[in-house]
């Protein structure tokens, strides 16, 4: 009887959790307009999850873009069309490797991060502190993060697949000697912008929400001790990563399954 | 407050970087600058088959691009009715212009391509093209071809 009330048990509080989640993310949303009077408080956190985020997503664009040049070329080649390169290169990063591989730096880089801090204002009591001052800490502090983080991945994901494509561009037309015109032509003729930038872009913004929700609600949510707060950065970033890759399928089954 | 200008700064040169980002995106890697079908006219067009025709395949004039495969349907007498979305930049085809499906390269994909005729009016929204020709099947082709050896004998 008692492993079976375990596992009860352990399925009623995951399920718990989700509905804590859920009505996490509906308090904050219907507080978001608020911020509209304080657009520094929200320009304050772009900066800390776009910016200072932007290196390393430019750094592993570059190296995603060129790597995949460089297998693009060696598989093409057998069947003589490394004309398609250029293609090849530019659907993969808008379609997929863009916005997912975008949104694990971020969750990593930036969710992480996110949790942290709030974590550390729970244990340290500041959120308590806060409200005693009759200042909402949904508005004043998670409402800014959770859309700083909404508005900073689709276009750090922009910008993680264009410097993808440049860097594609620079081993395939530099390095292996495709030509320069139809590496571009190929690629122009082969892809559209809502099946293939449109649909990227629609990931990245969900892909947006989803880390940052997860982010914001494990620091909210943890344990008010160091430890608590170790656990809830550790799970911040395995979850948002398996969120990441699980709606990524989804969401291309979704745009993508009937072509 | 020093600090703070130069913090609004980056995420305004962040987010001016992102949005242009996508615009490359937009007009050198996706092209949309001309990709303006949906201000075209409609013409439609039957084909008896349309081998591996496929929406939003090209359509082309002389080699040059002028439009996209926008519909396909099957009529009542099981024609293939191909909706051929042409740019309005295009507008003064002659009515008997024909159009035949073509592969580009061995393999390549399947487009329209259009042969002008020498009419003196010119296709219009809604106006059917009366000469076409079909896709080559390259099974079709193999088979007629075996039979015709076999019928003469070896």
């Amino acid at each position: 009887m008692n492993p079976v009330r375990q596992l009860g048990r352990w399925a009623l509080a995951r399920i718990a959790r989700l509905g804590r989640a859920s009505l996490f993310l509906y308090q904050v949303l219907i507080r978001v307009w608020r911020l509209l009077p304080r657009l520094g408080l929200l320009i304050q956190q772009i900066y800390a999850v776009g910016v200072l985020t932007l290196l390393i997503i430019l750094v592993s664009g570059l190296f995603v873009g060129m790597v995949l040049g460089l297998q693009g070329y060696n598989t093409l080649v057998d069947f003589g069309a490394e004309s398609v390169l250029g293609l090849l290169v530019a659907k993969s990063l808008t379609r997929e490797l863009g916005p997912v591989v975008a949104a694990l730096l971020f969750a990593g880089r930036a969710g992480s991060a996110l949790t942290a801090e709030i974590g550390l204002m729970k244990a340290t009591e500041q959120l308590a502190g806060i409200e005693m001052m009759a200042v909402d800490p949904l508005t004043r502090i998670v409402a800014p993060r959770l859309l700083a983080g909404i508005i900073a991945l689709p276009l750090l994901a922009a910008l993680f697949t264009a410097v993808g494509v440049l860097g594609g561009h620079l081993v395939g037309v530099g390095l292996l000697a495709v030509d320069d015109g139809v590496f571009w032509s190929q690629m122009q003729s082969g892809m559209d912008f809502y099946d293939d930038v449109l649909n990227g872009v629609i990931k990245s913004v969900v892909f947006g929400l989803v880390v940052s929700w997860i982010a914001v609600f494990e620091g909210y949510d943890c344990v008010a001790t160091s430890e608590g707060v170790s656990r809830a950065t550790t799970r911040t970033v395995v979850n948002a990563s398996l969120a990441v890759l699980g709606l990524d399928f989804i969401l291309t089954s979704l745009m993508f399954g009937e072509a | 407050m020093a600090k703070q200008t130069t913090l609004e700064l980056w995420v305004g040169v962040f987010g001016v970087a992102g949005l242009l980002a996508l615009s490359m995106l937009a007009f050198k890697v996706a092209n949309l600058s001309a990709s303006d079908v949906r201000q075209g006219y409609r013409v439609a067009a039957r084909f008896d088959n349309i081998g591996q025709l496929k929406l939003r395949a090209p359509i082309t004039l002389a080699g040059v691009r002028i439009g996209r495969v926008s519909d396909i349907t099957i009529d009542d007498d099981f024609y293939a009715v191909v909706t051929l979305t042409i740019s309005g930049k295009y507008a003064k085809l002659p009515l008997d212009t024909s159009a035949s499906i073509l592969t580009s390269g061995l393999l390549g994909e399947q487009y329209v391509a259009l042969e002008p005729g020498g009419d003196d009016e010119y296709l219009k929204d809604g106006s059917e093209l009366q000469i076409t020709q079909s896709a080559l099947v390259l099974e079709k082709l193999i088979s007629q071809v075996l039979y015709g050896k076999a019928e003469s004998g070896n």
